[in-house]
């Protein structure tokens, strides 16, 4: 709680506490390397030491940190996608097919950007401009894409070298970083094998993805607007806010996100299959609320959103790596993210109630800054 | 006066207008089969494979299949009203339910009524215990629902695999079940539309007696005002989450003895929240709480499940009928929106009503609108 910022114009003698926001996102961070740092001192020996580890996390989850970005928007303007995973395997399939039959890859990536931006188009249409709960219409929009998977391919497609040998040798190019490399002693011979970090080309289109959100959500005018939007919607209008065209333009983004975490998820899969990113969208919005957004619209950060990600990724690595559940109890993977979810979740409903006393004690029941 | 006088000759309407959408999509789907094929109304009275008498017909295999549906959308709404926000976990919850009552079926040596019963009691507690956990996150710590119930959602069929401790869940062999999940010997009403009307009679006396779909509104309208008046706004959420959580025990119960055989947790009840939400959505309650009717989500259940039997009867492939619901969805929130609504009135209005009227009795556009 020492940590301040600057308050602007206002307060400028006086020491503003930090904002909800960022205490959300410091505690998410705070609690990755906590979960980090516990499962060096606890499993170590099983590889956390490794940096790879971390790499690999990256390497697994770069589809999921695209579309828990695309989600922070649409949640900071008090709006929820949940089509976005279904979207994602429509992609997957789609390109695969394509590609299967001899496709270009400029093609097949134009074709995800257009599945993603029909989605993006046709929904945002209906949510902003008709005003229909965007719940409802993107529940339909699942059960769209959903549906045309399965008009697309009932069986999954495998990508092989012989039918598409440009996108497995874009698929396995790997970048390798010597400084994150470790070294392992090897066999009978005791032989030093130094193996370097490996990246896979899917996280660095995550990160320039990241990045880009950020500093679209910091920097621009649109950026500004899905708070304003957010936070109060009528405020904004009055402010001379196009509210309509604001919450029409996260979809249009949401829906470009997922197409793209649709031809990430190819590229790092190989492999199109119906039922690829079933639960994918409660995944990206579990990973966003770690990181301190608000379903309620008007508060967010990417980055936090980045450590959301790794916190539940970390937690099923650490349920992985400490063998609880082998031998058939694979359901203890699931209930222990439900708990850490638990816990995160009642733990920032506390902070903020604490928080919010405090302040309106101070202030004269002024609510908290947001 | 006069306006006094208009508002009472269209109470009616007024008073009903929120049912329009669902008895209108259920008249459409009605009328689309008898267009397509009459004898998808045809009812018989034929013999199961214990020899009892059983009504069969599209139509009443619609209403069994819908039976979980309705319980659950039943519950969904007190949830959505009160707390403005829905469940997503009644799936994983139902699941648990099922599990339950297999679980506790098995400690008998003997299955009668008795021990019916007490399986029942049993996994209404269990998922009571559960629909509080997450009442109490939304009502205590102001979690919004959506993420409080994220929780169980990821870890309910978990759970249930946890609670059951097998990987296929199946119930002992006993005369009951069936009898739960088809017909009672010699009646040949199904035993899931029974429970249903019994549970519809049992909230209809409910909401008859006493205050509770009163102060349900006024928590979901203006949850200050409501506890400036003195109404308890923790306590009611709880009570909305608790009947959920009775509705999902209800629910896996019918959805398990109905299958009957081995089932997978992960196949049981799958997508039933989003369904739930669906019908109450189509019932034309807000998803933001507030007024709420009970009879609209019925409908909405009803409505869903005729879609998707015309769909099968149809001969559309089991696979794709989510995109043609999807459609569906799509055409009626369209036409269910303020806006289109709006549009199309001011098209009647201008271009039909006005043009018409101005070749009769030659008065111009505006005073037609006034009239």
């Amino acid at each position: 709680m020492t940590k301040t910022i600057s308050g602007g114009n206002r307060g400028k003698t006086q020491r503003e506490p930090i904002a909800n926001s960022q205490l959300l996102f410091f505690i998410a961070v705070a609690i990755f390397v906590l979960l980090y740092v516990a499962a060096i001192i606890a499993f170590g020996d099983k590889g956390f030491l490794k940096p790879q580890t971390l790499l690999t996390m990256f390497n697994e989850n770069a589809a999921l940190i695209i579309v828990a970005c695309a989600l922070t928007i649409v949640m900071i303007t008090g709006g929820i996608d949940i089509s976005v995973g279904a979207v994602i395997a429509l992609v997957s399939i789609a390109c695969a097919k394509y590609l299967q039959n001899g496709g270009e890859i400029w093609v097949s990536i134009l074709m995800a950007l257009g599945i993603g931006l029909a989605f993006g188009v046709f929904q945002g249409f209906l949510i902003s401009y008709l005003k229909i709960q965007p719940f409802i219409i993107t529940l339909a929009g699942m059960f769209l894409a959903r549906g045309l998977v399965t008009v697309v391919s009932k069986e999954g497609i495998s990508l092989t070298s012989e039918a598409a040998p440009a996108f497995i040798r874009l698929k396995d190019f790997r970048i390798s970083i010597d400084a994150l490399g470790s070294t392992d002693i090897k066999g009978l011979t005791k032989k030093v094998v130094f193996t370097p970090g490996t990246l896979e080309v899917t996280v660095i289109v995550a990160l320039i993805i990241l990045l880009a959100v950020a500093l679209m959500l910091k920097k621009t005018r649109l950026g500004r607007h899905f708070y304003a939007v957010g936070g109060n919607q009528q405020s904004a209008l009055m402010l001379g806010c196009n509210v309509q065209r604001v919450r029409f333009h996260a979809y249009i983004i949401s829906g470009l996100l997922a197409g793209i975490a649709g031809y990430v998820n190819l590229m790092h899969k190989g492999a199109g299959n119906p039922t690829m990113a079933a639960g994918m969208e409660m995944d990206a919005i579990a990973s966003s609320i770690i990181g301190g957004t608000m379903l309620s619209g008007g508060v967010g950060n990417v980055f936090g959103t980045l450590f959301g990600v790794l916190n539940l990724s970390t937690i099923k690595n650490i349920v992985q790596v400490s063998g609880i559940s082998n031998g058939g109890k694979e359901w203890w993977q699931n209930i222990t993210t439900g708990g850490m979810l638990c816990i995160f979740i009642v733990m920032q409903s506390i902070i903020l109630f604490v928080r919010g006393k405090s302040g309106r004690k101070k202030a004269g029941n002024k609510p908290a800054k947001n | 006066m006069k306006k006094q006088s208009e508002a009472q000759g269209y109470s009616f309407f007024q008073k009903h207008s929120q049912l329009l959408i669902p008895v209108t999509i259920l008249a459409l789907l009605l009328l689309f089969n008898l267009l397509r094929d009459s004898s998808y109304f045809n009812i018989a009275i034929r013999f199961n494979n214990d020899n009892n008498p059983v009504l069969a017909g599209n139509l009443i295999s619609t209403i069994v299949d819908a039976s979980e549906l309705v319980i659950l959308s039943i519950g969904m709404t007190l949830v959505t009203a009160a707390c403005g926000g829905q469940d997503i976990s009644v799936g994983a919850l139902g699941t648990i339910a099922a599990t339950m009552f297999a679980k506790v079926l098995y400690l008998f040596d003997e299955i009668g009524v008795a021990q019916i019963l007490v399986a029942l009691l049993a996994t209404c507690g269990v998922t009571v215990l559960f629909s509080l956990f997450n009442g109490t996150l939304v009502a205590v710590f102001k979690i919004q629902p959506m993420i409080a119930t994220l929780i169980l959602f990821t870890c309910g069929r978990s759970i249930a695999y946890w609670i059951g401790q097998i990987a296929n869940l199946f119930i002992p062999e006993n005369p009951i079940t069936p009898i739960i999940g088809t017909v009672i010997p010699g009646f040949p009403v199904p035993t899931p539309v029974l429970i249903v009307a019994v549970v519809g009679i049992l909230f209809a006396l409910v909401f008859k007696f006493t205050n509770l779909r009163l102060y349900t509104q006024t928590v979901g309208i203006n949850q200050g005002a409501a506890r400036l008046n003195g109404i308890n706004c923790v306590a009611i959420k709880l009570i909305s989450f608790a009947i959920l959580g009775v509705c999902c025990a209800i629910a896996g119960v019918i959805n398990v003895c109905r299958i009957g055989g081995k089932v997978t947790y992960n196949s049981l009840m799958v997508d039933f929240e989003m369904k739930a939400i669906l019908a109450v959505a189509i019932g034309g309650n807000s998803l933001g709480g507030g007024k709420f009717r009970i009879i609209g989500s019925v409908l909405g259940a009803y409505a869903y499940c005729l879609l998707f039997n015309t769909l099968i009867a149809m001969k559309v492939p089991s696979t794709h009928i989510t995109a043609y619901q999807a459609v569906v969805i799509f055409l009626l929130v369209i036409f269910s929106s303020d806006q289109v609504k709006e549009t199309i009135a001011k098209f009647w209005k201008t271009w039909i009503v006005g043009k018409f009227r101005s070749k009769t009795t030659g008065t111009d556009i505006s005073s037609g609108k006034e009239a």
